[in-house]
């Protein structure tokens, strides 16, 4: 597409959603989108792409998190997800508008979707980036992003095409605070796509609940290769409780088949950005920092002074994982004063926090 | 498992040859069988040949030329070495001897530094080139057996028999199929040595100038004394392009005996003010540590059998000082190939046959140099003081000798004569100091 | 009727072992070891897999320097029919634009001989980490898209379609797709075998093909670093972390020291029992901290 337009066109953040919920990181890209658009002169927009009435809803919801316009595009074949039909309405919307940036999370959705529309649009997309801001003299979008697993960071610009594609992981930007009834311009289009569409869902099977979500938690407490067993992550079950929690893992831990994949934090597993992390076990790998390195707070445990994990971590601990998480799990009850004596809670459960196999049989243990 | 072949044709017949170990012995052997026409296997346990391999130093030009002739031009070389030094230390002082040629830069050159890791890749493509078929990440478990000879080789993959008339054995030190082939008992830790060391990188412009190279030669510094904390053994250093490897070899046992860690004698190594010197500034890239057979002559198995022989380092086929092991190899398994090749004239691979291979190994100078250096590892285990006493006395005789006081030189030289003779008679010194040269030299 | 397929096989650097000069700010790149990118040796796999059960042929495909012939060597180690290098000066400096540029004029060229119904991928390389390259190929080629797949159903002949699981962040999704489709696997999809010894024979005798620019139909200007709209600006060492604070439990007692790290995190607002992002510290959060 032509470049160096006079006006710059706008910041745009694609909306991931079910239908009626949107996915935390498009209102956490909405912040960075809004920032942009201020250095660049222009305005942030959300895009709405699939089927029935919610894109009034989302749209509200997209206006109350800082989007100026929003653009919701309404067709049948839109939902459910599929690659190509949303990759045509978004390709279609970008033609016509001219957007100067567009942003997606980097999710299986995002990836997917953005992929697709960057090739369709012969233009550069960066991917999993971690930092975005605007060239102050070229007006370029720097992207920065971590590559080669995470040993080295590089900033891409896309000088010469536009839009300037990008992805971002869930958790790496903070949510904006909403603004309760805050409005924008909707612009409502109906795409042209054919019926049959070449991949359809035939069935979805959502994670069972109990697999309380890495995204979004505040708290998260991993545990590594350190742990040596699977019955003892439910002592990390424990201490998460305790902290409002849920369990994480290294890939260690998962390879070992303690534990889920889907608790995996990491290069391949995913990123987090709670308040609090807890590293127990975990001997800090460049691909586990990638994932967990923006929490707020890290505490780690681990008998090995000279553990990596122990260079970023806020708060180490040098010892023994099997006598400081007791240790923690009785402190935090300590501090609980007043509420219920947990000891016999812990002992029947296993299924609110890191609800695993493992803890249901080895629960009275 | 069975898996439609599409359209290729399933390994047909046995191979002429197996080698077992894709080193600088193996790969030769496998260089040499291609070119004389024998289908030769070579099989590899590493990723890829080389990739078990820390080895950073000296190729010797005449025996690879024999193998790949004009290697340096094609292969991975780092520097032609024009510059060797031999330095005795102690404490702070060093004690140098050093030989330079301008010759050695040119062709046909002497020495070069490699990478091991780079070079035995690109040896084994020089190999694939030539028609041998190299299998990697295949790990050779037994040997097969027609009654009493040696048939092939099994290996941990699955349908992993492999038939050969032959088999060479070049899996390196600690060779266990030596052993299953009836040729040997195993090695003792006393005939091993471990070897710790570091590649550094340090600017092109900055090795030149410490070493005093002209531009792209390389120097090989041999170091001994006080250096490996009286344990025999020996420090080494040897320029690459951008990189110097650093290292300290010592006998396994009596490190064992001494319950340092190898890792410090090379932090005490690296410490030696003038080593310190050389290094100042330059970063670690690696770190690695690896066993070689020391036994030289004496831990040498029989080297062959009925259906099979035995080349390089699971030979034994190490100089004392370790630095001339690779050489030893690529020539080895070159008349190991050589031996082979004449065999399948005769279409038999019997002991009588094979009993060739000794024949030209005890003409070629493996054996002449082996044996000429036998006693030299016992020699340094019973003199303890080659690497403690003697830099001693040395360093300080010299520093005596230099210092610039109130002496004549001629009252000097008595006074210098008689503490180093309080030391040690002055006859048995110079014998000491004769063998300790012809060893490292 | 039999299904054909391409495999995209990388040739990556171990990332475990790649550093960043701290001094010059370049990549070392001295010694580092390249491997095949592991999530590829899943699509080689998944492609063996469908080969065994419906017949067909295999080709891998790689571009990228002539040393790249290597990673092809060993998936044909795995039983793989073919093997193409696409490996030209021209094809350098390529971002995942010009490369699935250059690879979907190398399927062209390989469905011209003959058809070619699947084209897999890993579901991300592990030097560049993009993911990008299977759905730019599935649109440059027209085919079908499905990415990230966690299983493999079922190929229907007559209809032409596959079924396959897709590992979603909320759950799976089992989806249908027309052929040709282009898929991106992940690791959970399969586990590799290990090849018998006869089929490595037969790879290590096995030529790879090397393609240059003039044996695909291709432009030039679309091509490497000229067809890659991507700069690299800068690269650098990712940012540090302060290392913290450090309590030994050797010096003090593991209740002891939890009390102290619990006084450390109620000190910055953490507060117990839940809801945390309600405390203080959820606020300090930097947006976009560039
Ligand atoms: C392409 C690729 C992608 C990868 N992606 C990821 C990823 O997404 N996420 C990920 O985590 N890893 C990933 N890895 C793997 C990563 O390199 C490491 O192998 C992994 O993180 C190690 O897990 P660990 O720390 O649990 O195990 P280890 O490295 O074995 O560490 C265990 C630690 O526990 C400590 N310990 C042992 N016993 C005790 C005890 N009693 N008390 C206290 N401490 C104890 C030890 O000192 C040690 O530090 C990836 C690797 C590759 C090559
Ligand atoms: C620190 C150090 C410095 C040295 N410096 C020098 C020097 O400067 N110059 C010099 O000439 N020599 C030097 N040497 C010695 C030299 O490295 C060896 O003598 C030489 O490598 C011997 O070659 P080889 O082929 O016999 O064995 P190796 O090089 O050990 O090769 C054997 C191969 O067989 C493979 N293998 C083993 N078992 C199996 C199995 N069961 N199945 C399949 N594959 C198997 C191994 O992975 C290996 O690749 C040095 C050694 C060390 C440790
Ligand atoms: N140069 C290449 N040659 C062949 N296949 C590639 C190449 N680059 C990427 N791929 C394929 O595309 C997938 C995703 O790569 P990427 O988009 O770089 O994360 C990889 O897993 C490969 O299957």
């Amino acid at each position: 597409m032509a470049a160096n337009l006079k006006k710059p066109g706008e910041v745009w953040v694609v909306v991931e959603h079910t239908g009626s919920e949107a996915a935390a990181v498009s209102w956490e890209l909405l912040g960075v989108a809004k920032k942009l658009s201020a250095e660049l002169g222009t305005r942030p927009a959300a895009v709405i792409i699939g089927d029935g009435d919610h894109g009034k809803t989302l749209s509200e919801q997209a206006f109350s998190f800082g989007a100026e316009a929003a653009y919701v595009a309404d067709h049948p074949a839109l939902t459910p997800f599929t690659a190509e039909p949303h990759s045509q309405a978004l390709a279609a919307l970008a033609r016509k508008h001219n957007p100067e940036v567009i942003l997606l999370g980097a999710t299986t959705k995002g990836r997917d979707l953005a992929s697709a529309v960057a090739t369709d649009l012969e233009t550069g997309l960066t991917a999993d980036c971690t930092e975005l801001g605007i060239d102050p003299e070229t007006k370029l979008l720097r992207q920065t992003r971590p590559a080669f697993g995470g040993n080295i960071m590089a900033t891409i610009i896309s000088p010469d095409t536009r839009p300037q594609m990008a992805t971002v992981r869930p958790g790496v930007f903070a949510r904006p605070e909403p603004v309760a009834g805050a409005s924008g311009e909707l612009i409502a289009t109906k795409p042209k796509l054919a019926k049959d569409q070449p991949v359809r869902q035939l069935q979805f099977i959502p994670d069972p609940e109990d697999e309380a979500s890495l995204q979004g938690a505040d708290v998260i407490v991993s545990g590594g290769r350190g742990m040596r067993q699977a019955k003892n992550f439910i002592m990390l079950g424990e201490l998460a409780r305790e902290l409002g929690g849920v369990v994480g893992a290294s890939r260690g831990a998962v390879d070992a088949g303690w534990v889920s994949a889907r608790h995996q934090v990491g290069q391949t597993g995913q990123t987090v950005r709670p308040i609090l992390y807890i590293a127990v076990g975990i001997s800090g790998a460049i691909q586990h920092l990638t994932g967990m390195q923006h929490s707020d707070i890290i505490v780690a445990i681990n008998n090995d002074p000279d553990a990596p994990i122990f260079d970023i971590a806020d708060y180490g601990i040098v010892g023994d994982l099997f006598e400081i998480v007791p240790a923690m799990i009785a402190e935090a009850r300590k501090r609980k004063d007043g509420k219920a004596a947990p000891a016999s809670k812990i002992d029947t459960g296993g299924g609110e926090t890191g609800g695993e196999d493992f803890l249901e049989s080895e629960a009275s243990a | 498992m069975t898996l439609p072949l599409g359209d290729r044709q399933p390994a047909k017949g046995r191979f002429d040859a197996i080698v077992v170990g894709g080193g600088p012995a193996g790969l030769s052997a496998a260089c040499t069988l291609a070119d004389g026409g024998s289908r030769v296997c070579v099989i590899e346990r590493g990723d890829w040949p080389g990739s078990k391999n820390m080895m950073g130093g000296l190729i010797f030009a005449q025996p690879t030329s024999k193998v790949v002739p004009e290697f340096w031009k094609r292969g991975p070389v780092e520097r032609p070495v024009t510059r060797r030094e031999l330095w005795i230390t102690t404490g702070d002082a060093a004690f140098k001897g050093a030989y330079e040629s301008t010759d050695f830069g040119v062709e046909p050159y002497n020495a070069f530094t490699v990478f091991r890791s780079r070079f035995d890749k690109w040896l084994a493509g020089e190999a694939r080139a030539k028609g041998a078929v190299i299998l990697t990440e295949t790990l050779v478990e037994d040997l097969l057996w027609d009654g009493e000879r040696v048939a092939g080789v099994r290996t941990g993959r699955s349908e992993g028999d492999l038939e050969a008339d032959v088999v060479i054995i070049a899996e390196g030190a600690n060779s266990f199929l030596t052993e299953k082939a009836g040729l040997c008992q195993g090695a003792e830790s006393g005939s091993l040595a471990l070897a710790v060391k570091e590649v550094l990188a340090l600017p092109k412009e900055k090795i030149e100038d410490r070493f005093s190279l002209e531009d792209g030669a390389g120097a090989a510094y041999e170091i001994i004394g006080e250096i490996t904390d009286g344990i025999p053994g020996t420090g080494f250093i040897y320029t690459n392009k951008d990189t110097v490897s650093i290292g300290v070899g010592v006998i396994l046992k009596d490190m064992v005996n001494r319950a340092g860690a190898a890792y410090n004698l090379l932090e005490r190594f690296k410490a030696q003010p003038q080593v310190r010197r050389l290094i100042a500034g330059a970063s670690p890239r690696e770190y690695t540590a690896h066993l070689i057979p020391e036994g030289g002559y004496r831990g040498m198995p029989r080297l062959y059998g009925d259906g099979v022989l035995v080349a390089g380092d699971a030979a034994s086929m190490v100089n004392a000082v370790f630095t001339e092991g690779a050489n030893l190899a690529l020539l080895s398994g070159r008349i190991a190939a050589q031996t082979v090749l004449r065999a399948s004239e005769f279409g038999t691979f019997g002991c009588e046959t094979l009993s060739y291979y000794g024949g030209l190994l005890e003409d070629s100078l493996i054996m002449k140099d082996l044996k000429q250096y036998k006693n030299v590892m016992p020699l340094l285990s019973s003199h303890l003081h080659f690497f403690g006493l003697y830099p001693e006395i040395a360093s300080a005789a010299v520093k005596e000798f230099l210092t610039v006081d109130s002496l004549s030189k001629a009252d000097k030289h008595k006074l210098i004569m008689k503490l180093v003779r309080s030391q040690r008679p002055s006859r048995k010194m110079i014998k000491d100091l004769y063998e300790a040269w012809r060893a490292i030299s | 009727m039999a299904i054909n397929s391409v495999v995209c096989v990388k040739q990556v650097p171990d990332t475990t072992q790649v550093r960043i000069d701290p001094e010059t700010g370049s990549l070392i790149r001295h010694g580092l070891p390249s491997v095949v990118n592991p999530f590829d040796l899943h699509a080689v796999e998944a492609a063996l897999r469908l080969r065994d059960i419906y017949g067909g042929r295999v080709t891998a495909l790689s571009m990228g320097p002539p040393q790249a012939e290597e990673s092809l060597r060993k998936v044909l180690g795995f039983g793989v029919n073919r093997a193409v290098l696409l490996s030209d000066r021209a094809f350098a400096g390529a971002d995942t634009l010009a490369t699935t540029y250059a690879l979907a004029a190398a399927i062209r060229k390989i469905a011209a001989e003959e058809p070619v119904d699947l084209v897999i991928c890993g579901k991300q390389s592990i030097d560049g980490d993009t993911g990008q390259v299977g759905p730019g190929l599935a649109h440059r080629l027209g085919m079908s898209q499905v990415t990230y797949i966690c299983g493999l159903e079922e190929i229907d002949l007559e209809a032409r379609t596959i079924k396959a699981w897709r590992q979603l962040e909320t759950g799976r999704e089992l989806l249908e797709a027309k052929l040709p489709a282009a898929l991106t696997i992940t690791e959970t999809c399969n586990r590799i075998r290990y090849a018998s010894l006869p089929d490595l024979i037969a790879a290590a005798e096995q030529p790879v093909e090397i393609w240059g620019v003039d044996d695909i139909e291709v432009e030039r200007e679309h091509l490497g670093l000229k067809g890659s709209p991507t700069r690299v600006n800068k690269i650098f060492a990712p940012p540090v972390r302060e290392r913290g604070e450090i309590f030994a439990a050797a010096d003090s007692s593991a209740a002891e020291v939890a009390a102290t790290v619990f006084d450390r995190l109620a000190l910055r607002g953490v507060t117990l029992g839940g809801n945390g992002r309600s405390t203080s510290i959820a606020d300090s959060k930097p947006v976009g901290d560039t």
